[in-house]
């Protein structure tokens, strides 16, 4: 599956997630190597974002185990600050600080988090804006921003914590679609660069572009995993093929 | 500017009611407080000297409320069941106890309870702050329940601590929300700094009385009382207002 020998990095075996009494997830299996991207995509309330928010402990997972960068996901409080350090996560809503510039929404996490001094931070934010191609913003507020600068600013902003590992949520989702591929422009070739991506989208052209991996998931099961030529041409399960169905007829 | 309009308007219509009140045909007797003779001056200066216990008063009973107050918040937002516990317990028992009772306990109850003696200044500074942390507790825990979930995850998702996320994060968007809440607090403190007067601390309130006891001239001094803190009360929401609009401008 286009792993070419390389190095597992997040490990997700037997892994389960209630809401009271509501399974949101079952039995989810899921490895995802070193450069691989994975493209997640299933029916509303299927558990995508519970998945992805559960490899950086947004949620908590109630059973089976979570491995990232062989580090235990738990209650241990060291080991979640030390899987963030390795996971950002880019939202649907942007979630940027409204009141901080944009400068200072990318080296808050690299001065507090990562006790880096401020000139130092600056000139990696600047590096970011630099590659979201947004440099000229650096100084606006997040309000004075159009939606699609404001997820390529949150990209940077997750750029920033140098992570190895990168998680979006339908990151344009919330957008103008004149604004969608600005955004997806930025995130291929974040994937070009090889950062491991886990990416919970509806935009099917974008994971025939970059994907290794298509999750398929519904009421909560990953209900198929394969390569991109297939899931696209010959997906083997009949929700697979009736959900494709669903969103390719436009 | 605006300001300064609003409080000569305050002014002019507090002399205003005096003047009518001195035509409705009351019997007045402006000379104890009049600027114009040597026994006038003085009573008015003695008057006027209270300003500087009230001000000291409200000023460390407000710094200390919202320190209390800031930390009585947060275990109420808490996902554990004990620390909030804590935080209602504490919510409900001082929101319960009226100020004076609380400052009657505080002067002649707590010294003999601990051992120690008080003044009244501070038994003052530690009822009215006690009381007024409770009702901070609740305007700061709204203020920072309003700021989004989305909030809270990117600043997480960063990895910045508990400390961090609240300092740079959650408070300084709060802050906005709270400000007006706060500010209504800060005028009601001095307004029940008043009562203080009842355990002998020479502040506004005080002074008159023991004006009044040997002048007996009730009505103007009284009168100056209340515009005392008319003026004191009109500057502090002033200077409330102003601070709100500063930080709106900020933010943009
Ligand atoms: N905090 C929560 N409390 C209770 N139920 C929740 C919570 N978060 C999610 N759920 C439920 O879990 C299920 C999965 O939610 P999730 O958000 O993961 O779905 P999703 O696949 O991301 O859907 P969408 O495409 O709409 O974003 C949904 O039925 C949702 O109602
Ligand atoms: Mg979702």
């Amino acid at each position: 599956m286009g792993n070419n020998g390389r190095e597992p990095i997040i490990k997700i075996a037997g892994m389960g997630k209630s809401f009271g009494d509501f399974e949101a997830l079952k039995n989810i299996h899921l490895t995802v190597h070193n450069g691989e991207r994975v493209v997640v995509c299933g029916p509303s309330g299927s558990g995508k974002s519970t998945m992805i928010r559960c490899i950086n402990r947004l949620e908590a997972h109630d059973v089976g185990t979570i491995t990232v960068d062989n580090i235990d996901l738990n209650e241990n409080t060291k080991n979640i600050n030390a899987i963030r350090r390795e996971v950002a996560m880019v939202f649907q809503q942007f979630n940027l600080f409204p009141h901080l510039t944009v400068v200072e929404n990318l080296t808050l996490g690299p001065v507090r988090a990562r006790k880096m001094n401020p000139a130092d931070a600056e000139v990696l934010a600047r590096k970011y804006l630099e590659r979201v191609h947004i440099p000229e913003q650096a100084e606006k507020y997040p309000a004075q921003l159009s939606g699609g600068q404001q997820q390529r600013v949150a990209i940077a902003r997750s750029l920033c914590m140098e992570p190895r590992i990168m998680l979006f949520d339908e990151p344009t989702s919330a957008l103008d679609p004149e604004m969608i591929s600005e955004v997806l422009d930025v995130m291929v070739e974040l994937a070009e660069d090889g950062m491991t991506m886990v990416c919970v989208t509806h935009e099917m052209s974008f994971a025939r572009k970059v994907a290794d991996t298509m999750v398929f998931m519904d009421a909560g099961e990953i209900v198929e995993t394969a390569s991109p030529e297939q899931f696209f041409s010959a997906p083997e399960s009949k929700r697979t093929q009736i959900f494709l169905n669903q969103i390719l007829q436009y | 500017m605006v300001v300064w309009m609003k409080l000569t308007k305050g002014l002019i219509a507090g002399l205003l009611i005096t003047v009518l009140l001195t035509g409705c045909g009351a019997n007045w007797g402006w000379y104890v407080v009049s600027p114009s003779t040597e026994s006038g001056r003085s009573n008015l200066k003695f008057l006027i000297d209270g300003l500087g216990y009230t001000i000291a008063l409200s000023i460390c009973a407000i710094v200390i409320s919202i320190v209390i107050g800031l930390l009585i918040a947060l275990p109420g937002l808490a996902k554990g069941r004990a620390p909030r516990t804590m935080n209602r317990v504490y919510v409900e028992c001082f929101r319960a106890i009226p100020i004076l009772v609380l400052l009657l306990w505080v002067y002649y109850g707590l010294p003999v309870v601990l051992d120690i003696g008080i003044t009244a200044f501070w038994a003052g500074v530690v009822a009215l702050a006690i009381s007024d942390s409770a009702f901070e507790a609740e305007i700061f825990r709204g203020g920072i329940q309003s700021i989004s979930k989305g909030q809270i995850e990117a600043a997480d998702s960063i990895g910045l601590s508990y400390y961090d996320k609240m300092r740079y994060v959650i408070l300084p968007q709060a802050i906005r929300r709270i400000l007006p809440p706060l500010g209504n607090q800060l005028v009601y403190m001095l307004k029940m700094s008043s009562l203080v007067s009842v355990i002998g601390l020479s502040e506004l309130t005080r002074r008159a009385n023991e004006l009044v006891v040997t002048e007996y001239r009730p009505l103007e001094i009284y009168t100056i009382l209340v515009l005392e803190y008319l003026i004191l009360i009109l500057i502090v929401s002033a200077g409330v207002r102003w601070l709100e609009k500063k930080m709106r401008a900020d933010e943009q």
